[in-house]
């Protein structure tokens, strides 16, 4: 087995496999841990900007992803979105939101590192998964301009090949061959975002997990009673 | 009608000589761990003064607590869109300096410092960061005893609609003590703000509490509340605050501020409600009548019509004696004396304040001030705490109630002096405040003699009727650091331990230099 084989084959199941079971233990096991690790009580200032830009680019660029690579492709050329519209509309949100992400992320990292009681209260696992996620992020802005060459040469291959491949491990088929005429800078962010999801139950990030969408529809005032009515 | 009971509680303001024994002992046993050094659940301030954390009433800078919009009661930081869309970061967040941060001292540093002309000092070390601080400029009671100068203590929102000016000079100076805990409100707004729904009000007894395994640390409640008593435990990420010491209540003990309380200012007891009309007394359109909406909340726990619906809705017998005994009820219902603080946050809040007294005894002497028909104890306007102040904290600004409460408590005193003091009773100032001679003697027995069994009237909890397995939940009152339902702990931890980084509150000293 070769390294191509193993990190586009095996590793996406391991990481699956983690993170799934990882968050249902913890979720089931360590309630107490599952949290935000919120700082801004330590240090308010420049938060309003950096953990908005920093959160809405992130879960863009998630939603964005798992638009392109996810859903199938049948689904957007039945929506009437031409592989080329399609490959441009991921060129220009990719970057608004990466940008986005980009610079809210800048100003946390900085904060992480600068502010004494941010670091003082921050544990080695909260740098390393900001500092995880901007380098993957690094990377995927990287593949920006090689997806601008390609989609100047209407070349829509790379992005099918890559979403072929998604779909091929998501249907227990994995086929790593997709992947072998596509750059190395979307190789290399595709091993790093994968690693995001490995280290996802270990960290804080599990607090996406819970974002509170039922307070939405939930009644203001909350009466517990030990007994069952 | 639904009847709940609510614990309560009454603190007797005329009494409080600022001694902060509540906030210690309460600190020593709930909050002194790393994390929440910084949170006082019980705190005593100096009023007038900005409080802690600073301007905690200023609801225009915090927006805390409730707010009418358009006809309809809503949360006044906003509703649950607007705080989904400022999760990521909430604009309305306290920050630690707002409260002080925490500190600790050198203290190894006086036995270990090498032999030197000039004594060692113990230079005051962060809490946070474990570095030393080169001065501490704020604290959780900076203002005692009116510390400061009055341009910043002037601040204090409860000089709302008063020419404060005048209380600059020494001869207007007033100062009361304002003994603050969670007011375990009947509409608690931090309950209302918070996203995970991880903060409740028990059922039983009313007690609000913040579900530690389900809170994720999204700080709403922090925000929301407008007496900011929810606190953020840095180390965990979890919302802290007083639990009203349950575990005590449950055993039929006093909470541990009241019952180390050497001034005997607070009374705890069980009050019962009709839980139907929350909504609309918290929605009284004119908020200076909401004192008086919160107060048509409580039942008459002797009416044999209330009796029987509180046992159909599960309140316990005992519970119902417990609440006839209460001296919340005799002092917030029957005799008007007491008031919630601050009603216009629409929160109804469950502890309530007797306002102070302010005698000023020379003045009297020299018969510079009016008073009563006895020609000793002065009226109630000649007081040197201005009714307006103790209005715009208790009664959302209305005078009417603050002035017949002062005229009470003084007429008691002008009574209780003609029989102990002329030895003939002169009831002419208690009719003139609207009371009897038995009310009279009952508050006397109450705010001035203040024994144990009257202070504290608290049914035991009935566990056995309330919960469907009563063995299943053994051992799990009180403190813990979480999953504390989980049936398994190893020694090895796979998900995030604690912060390491920071200092620990019981950091051991470093051992003394070694003599040579």
């Amino acid at each position: 087995m070769n390294l191509s084989k193993f990190v586009f084959a095996v590793y996406p199941y391991i990481v699956l496999t983690v993170f799934v079971i990882g968050c249902w233990i913890r979720y089931d096991r360590e309630q107490y841990t599952w949290k935000t690790d919120s700082t801004q009580l330590l240090s308010k200032g420049g938060m309003v900007f950096a953990s908005n830009f920093f959160h809405i680019g992130i879960l863009a660029i998630f939603a964005g992803h798992f638009a392109g690579l996810v859903l199938p492709h049948g689904l957007w050329l039945a929506l009437g979105v031409s592989d080329m519209q399609h490959q441009w509309l991921a060129i220009i949100a990719g970057t608004v939101f990466g940008g986005m992400m980009l610079l809210g992320g800048l100003a946390l990292w900085f904060r992480r590192l600068t502010n004494a009681r941010v670091r003082a209260a921050g544990r080695g696992s909260d740098m390393f998964v900001l500092s995880w996620l901007m380098l993957t992020l690094l990377l995927g802005l990287a593949t920006i301009p090689v997806s601008i060459g390609h989609a100047n040469h209407g070349n829509p291959e790379v992005m099918l090949a890559l979403a072929n491949w998604v779909q091929s491990i998501l249907t227990l088929n994995p086929q790593p061959e997709l992947l072998d005429n596509v750059d190395s800078v979307f190789k290399t962010h595709l091993f790093f975002g994968m690693t995001v999801f490995l280290v996802f139950p270990f960290t804080r990030l599990v607090h996406v997990l819970t974002a509170p969408v039922n307070y939405l529809g939930r009644a203001y005032q909350i009466v517990r009673a030990k007994r069952r009515a | 009608m639904k009847i709940r009971a609510q614990f309560a509680m009454v603190f007797n303001l005329d009494k409080c000589i600022g001694c902060h024994t509540c906030s210690v002992t309460c600190k020593n046993v709930w909050s002194n761990r790393k994390g929440i050094e910084y949170a006082w659940f019980n705190n005593v301030e100096s009023k007038p003064g900005i409080g802690y954390p600073k301007n905690w009433e200023n609801q225009e800078k915090w927006q805390g607590g409730w707010t009418k919009l358009n006809g309809k009661l809503e949360l006044k930081a906003g509703g649950k869109l607007k705080k989904i869309v400022q999760i990521f970061a909430n604009p309305n967040m306290p920050e630690i300096d707002d409260y002080y941060e925490p500190f600790t001292y050198d203290y190894a540093r006086l036995q270990n410092a090498p032999l030197s002309e000039a004594a060692p000092t113990a230079r005051p070390v962060s809490q946070i960061t474990g570095e030393k601080m080169d001065k501490i400029t704020w604290g959780p009671n900076w203002e005692d005893d009116l510390a400061g100068e009055f341009e910043k203590r002037s601040k204090d929102s409860n000089f709302s609609n008063m020419e404060k000016e005048m209380y600059k000079q020494f001869e207007n100076t007033f100062h009361l003590y304002l003994p603050r805990i969670c007011n375990h409100c009947i509409n608690p707004a931090c309950v209302a703000s918070c996203p995970s729904g991880a903060m409740y009000k028990r059922e039983e007894d009313g007690i609000v509490v913040a579900d530690q395994d389900r809170c994720r640390g999204w700080r709403m409640c922090i925000s929301g509340c407008p007496y900011k008593k929810v606190f953020f435990n840095w180390e965990s990420s979890k919302a802290e605050k007083c639990i009203g010491c349950y575990p005590r209540i449950e055993s039929g003990l006093p909470t541990v501020c009241s019952e180390s309380c050497v001034g005997r200012i607070r009374y705890n007891g069980i009050i019962l409600y009709d839980a139907d009309k929350m909504l609309d007394a918290a929605s009284t359109d004119n908020e200076q009548d909401l004192y008086k909406a919160h107060l048509d909340l409580f039942v008459d726990p002797n009416d044999p019509k209330i009796i029987e619906q509180a046992l159909a809705d599960g309140v316990p017998q005992s519970w119902i004696d417990a609440a006839q005994k209460s001296p919340i009820y005799k002092m917030a219902v029957e005799w008007k004396i007491a008031f919630p603080l601050h009603p216009e946050f629409r929160t109804l809040p469950m502890i309530w304040y007797v306002p102070p007294l302010s005698p000023v005894q020379s003045q009297i002497d020299q018969k510079n001030l009016p008073t009563e028909a006895d020609g000793v104890i002065p009226k109630a306007s000649a007081m040197r705490l201005p009714v307006k102040y103790l209005a715009n904290l208790l009664t959302a600004g209305k005078e009417e109630y603050i002035v017949s409460a002062l005229n009470r408590l003084i007429a008691m005193r002008s009574y209780m002096r003609s029989v102990n003091v002329e030895g003939t009773p002169d009831i002419r100032p208690l009719t003139a405040a609207g009371i009897d001679e038995d009310t009279a003697k009952a508050m006397y027995r109450y705010l001035a003699i203040a024994n144990y069994e009257d202070r504290f009237v608290i049914p035991t909890s009935h566990q056995e009727i309330s919960l469907d397995d009563y063995h299943g939940f053994q051992g799990q009152n009180g403190f813990s650091f979480g999953n504390d339902s989980a049936n398994g702990q190893s020694p090895f931890a796979l998900f995030p331990e604690r912060r390491t980084e920071s200092m620990e509150p019981r950091e051991p000293a470093p051992l003394a230099a070694k003599k040579k």
